[in-house]
């Protein structure tokens, strides 16, 4: 075996373990419950529409946003949990300022995405600075700023809002700052958010900076081991409060396709619970930019055939939130699993190539070893 | 990996007992007579009556059982963020028992379905040695689907009920203490200075409690006992402190920590059930709203310690009734008193030479006394998010004073030194 394929090996079973699992513990809650079993699956994983691929292409990238939000600070051992708060307040205060219009045409769009971006980090910031200046956890923190998040949003929206119907919102996106939507999909009545470009531009800027720059390596670095990093000269705090104010920009973002592409205003209405379900896409994709990818649209996938379940199962489609749950419950439980068990064979191999009985001292590094045998 | 909530401290140095019986007493008079002043001086009556007070610790036990539940398995150095997915839990199981067996049927299989988040917890973070947040999070995501599903499933179709709420759920008898009870409320009634909140204090926990909060308030104590005052507990909370010396002095490891994440499920579970029976009298979905991080956050706040968790609660439940009982102008006597307290800090701090803390302290405070001066009312909103403003005040104040089991969050595997 090769040690790229080895080095693979892991990150490819985990995720089909993690799926397995996922498909019989679902099946066997089907089962107790005495729902049909074949029946659900047939209708989550019937063919989707062109109008389902759509919906699925568009929630997607709004959960990687999400996805990369949480991965930011996951990468450096960061929970920020408060992404949810963070892109409900920058989406509101974006929306704000675009229904404001000081600005004309797309030079409006460009400063809302940009005041987006600002409000989500300096919401993040505040947990950034408290764990570095006062050491409050950021896990505590973030779930803190979640909560008020909801209430000062709901007091601002109450100022500012205008009613239109039985509803009340931010002034709507003038027609000139709105984003067009692409027609992609052939045969689909709706068309994809213009702005599904963002996440595109996003997971690539995440690859770049973490692989390829000083930056991400000092982000990774200090992720790993705050000692080593401190001990070559970086600067834990900075790094934290950084990683946060990144992280809650990326949040700041989560919320614009939708509010370019299809809500135009923010209401009461506007789509909850995104930033949770990003945690759970980040810790799926193992924080990797494609990774990421996968499991937003895993999710998505997910969320469109489940709405399908009450017609054709009689199921109540709460059911995939069982399924997203316990497939980031076994990836990440498989993962452990497959590298316990990778470590072990590494083991019981550098054992064999050192020879049986020889073993005085410390053991050689798996690097070593490696190449004494090729 | 090794996430630590709160501050990083390796040493742990024993203080001397700082509540003493008589400071204790000596802080309780002085309350009384504060909150006396503070009625007196703004004229908002209800900040203090027997019935605010009572309704606060209707919504204190909740919150205070997940923080119990957490301090078990935070104890035993699992972190638990799990805890509102195990009150989910534990709010259909009381919708669900409670519909077939009764009430006493919803404590027990609120409490149970809450145990059996617990061991799945157990189960990824001790057996597998998944990351403690990781797994939380991923049971939040489950018990919230598991919930739904399964309260559809049973109530869909069942009288007074639908796929998102339960039948009702039969009440739990009140106990009322007869003499105490009345004398209390009389004293409440006549309106003496410091002696009529005292009055409505002992009014407030003597008539009309549910059965229920005594039992919870009895698990406060039994906690205490338990990991305090036996064997069992200095074990359960070694393999906390260091797990590796638990190990070498022949402690099964694993066995306490499955058995403290169990009972820290089984806790929430039966705060779960108490949202559910006591307080609504239904199962709802969406009822918990996040009361499982405010019981994390109430335990960190408190220290990781029975009564700093059950002071924790009281404040969140206290904050979270006024915004209920003439939020507006309540909340708004309470920022005299918030910012009083901020000034008062602010001096104790500059005693201190800690000018930096000192000078935040009392620029808060003039903020909020000017608020309090050119305001009548404070918004509901702010009524409402006043709890979780103040948890980060205190925490942003407090939090090198806090210390966290040394080896929570960590990974252990038997027989590897770390």
């Amino acid at each position: 075996m090769s040690t790229r394929l080895k080095a693979f090996l892991p990150l490819l079973a985990a995720p089909l373990l993690a799926l397995v699992m996922a498909f019989a513990v679902t099946s066997l809650v089907l089962l107790i419950a005495g729902d049909p079993v074949m029946l659900v699956w047939q209708t989550i994983l019937s063919r989707p529409d062109a109008r389902n691929v759509v919906n699925v292409i568009n929630s997607g990238a709004v959960l990687y946003l999400s996805g990369i939000a949480a991965a930011i600070g996951f990468r450096m051992k960061l929970f920020n949990i408060g992404v949810d708060g963070q892109y409900r307040i920058a989406a509101f205060v974006a929306a704000w300022v675009a229904g404001e219009a000081w600005l004309p045409g797309l030079a409006n769009t460009a400063l809302a995405l940009v005041s987006a971006v600002l409000v989500g980090s300096l919401w993040a910031g505040i947990a950034g600075v408290l764990r570095v200046t006062r050491g409050v956890h950021e896990v505590i923190s973030t779930i803190m700023l979640n909560f008020i998040a909801t209430f000062l949003v709901a007091y601002l929206l109450r100022k500012v809002a205008i009613t239109e119907g039985n509803q009340i919102g931010t002034k709507p996106v003038p027609e000139g700052s709105r984003i067009p939507g692409l027609q992609l999909i052939p045969g689909a009545p709706d068309d994809i958010y213009g702005l599904v470009l963002l996440a595109v531009v996003v997971g690539v800027a995440y690859g770049v900076v973490l692989s390829r720059t000083r930056f991400g390596f000092e982000l990774r670095a200090t992720g790993q081991s705050p000692s080593a990093a401190m001990a070559s000269g970086i600067s834990v705090k900075k790094m934290t409060v950084v990683a946060m104010l990144l992280s809650g920009g990326v949040a700041g973002l989560i919320g614009m396709p939708l509010l370019f592409g299809e809500y135009y205003s923010y209401g009461v209405t506007f789509q909850p619970g995104l930033g949770f379900a990003g945690i759970a896409v980040a810790l799926l994709g193992r924080n990797h930019p494609v990774g990421v990818a996968l499991g937003a649209v895993l999710f998505a996938y997910l969320d469109e055939q489940g709405n399908k379940l009450q017609i054709f199962a009689n199921v109540s489609p709460e059911l995939v939130l069982i399924i997203q749950g316990v497939i980031v419950m076994s990836v990440v439980i498989a993962y452990e699993a497959v590298q316990r068990y990778v470590l072990r064979l590494e083991e019981r191999m550098v054992g064999a190539s050192v020879g049986e009985g020889d073993d005085v001292g410390p053991p050689p590094g798996h690097d070593e070893t490696q190449e004494a045998r090729s | 990996m090794t996430v630590i909530l709160g501050p990083d401290r390796t040493v742990a140095t024993a203080p001397a007992r700082f509540w003493t019986w008589p400071r204790l007493l000596a802080a309780f008079v002085a309350t009384l007579v504060a909150v006396a002043i503070m009625r007196a001086v703004t004229g908002a009556d209800e900040i203090f009556t027997s019935g605010t007070l009572r309704t606060t610790v209707a919504a204190a036990v909740p919150i205070g059982l997940a923080g119990l539940g957490g301090l078990w398995s935070e104890r035993s150095g699992v972190i638990n963020i799990g805890l509102e997915g195990m009150m989910i839990l534990g709010t259909w199981g009381a919708g669900y028992g409670g519909y077939v067996w009764g009430p006493w049927g919803a404590v027990v299989l609120g409490a149970f379905c809450g145990a059996l988040g617990g061991l799945l917890h157990a189960l990824a973070t001790v057996t597998f040695g998944v990351d403690h947040i990781v797994s939380g999070v991923a049971i939040n995501i489950i018990a919230l689907g598991v919930a739904q599903y399964l309260a559809a499933l049973t109530f869909t179709g069942l009288p007074q009920a639908g796929p998102t709420q339960s039948p009702p759920i039969p009440n739990l008898p009140d106990v009322t203490l007869p003499v105490i009870s009345d004398a209390a409320l009389w004293l409440e009634r006549q309106g003496w200075f410091a002696l009529s909140e005292l009055g409505s204090l002992v009014a407030a926990v003597t008539s009309n409690v549910s059965a229920l909060t005594v039992l919870c308030l009895l698990l406060f104590v039994a906690t205490s006992y338990l990991l305090w005052r036996t064997p069992f507990g200095l074990r359960l909370r070694s393999c906390g402190e260091n797990p590796v010396a638990a190990e070498s002095l022949g402690l099964n490891v694993y066995r306490y920590k499955y058995v403290a994440i169990t009972v820290s499920g089984a806790l929430a579970g039966l705060g779960g059930a108490f949202l559910a029976i006591v307080a609504a009298g239904i199962y709802r979905d969406g009822q918990t709203g996040g009361r499982g991080y405010i019981g994390l956050a109430s335990m960190i706040f408190g220290n990781w310690r029975p009564s700093g968790v059950v002071a924790g609660a009281g404040v969140f439940g206290y904050t979270e009734t006024l915004g209920l009982r003439s939020g507006p102008t309540s909340v708004h006597a309470l920022l005299l008193l918030l910012g009083v307290a901020l000034a008062v800090l602010s001096i104790w701090q500059l005693t201190r030479r800690r000018t930096i803390v000192s000078g935040i302290a009392m620029a808060l405070a003039l903020l909020v006394i000017w608020v309090y001066l050119v305001t009548d009312t404070v918004p509901n909103e702010f009524t409402s998010l006043t709890p979780y403003v103040t948890t980060l005040l205190v925490l942003s104040l407090a939090a090198q004073r806090l210390r966290p089991p040394a080896a929570i969050g960590g990974r252990y595997r038997r027989g590897e030194a770390v």
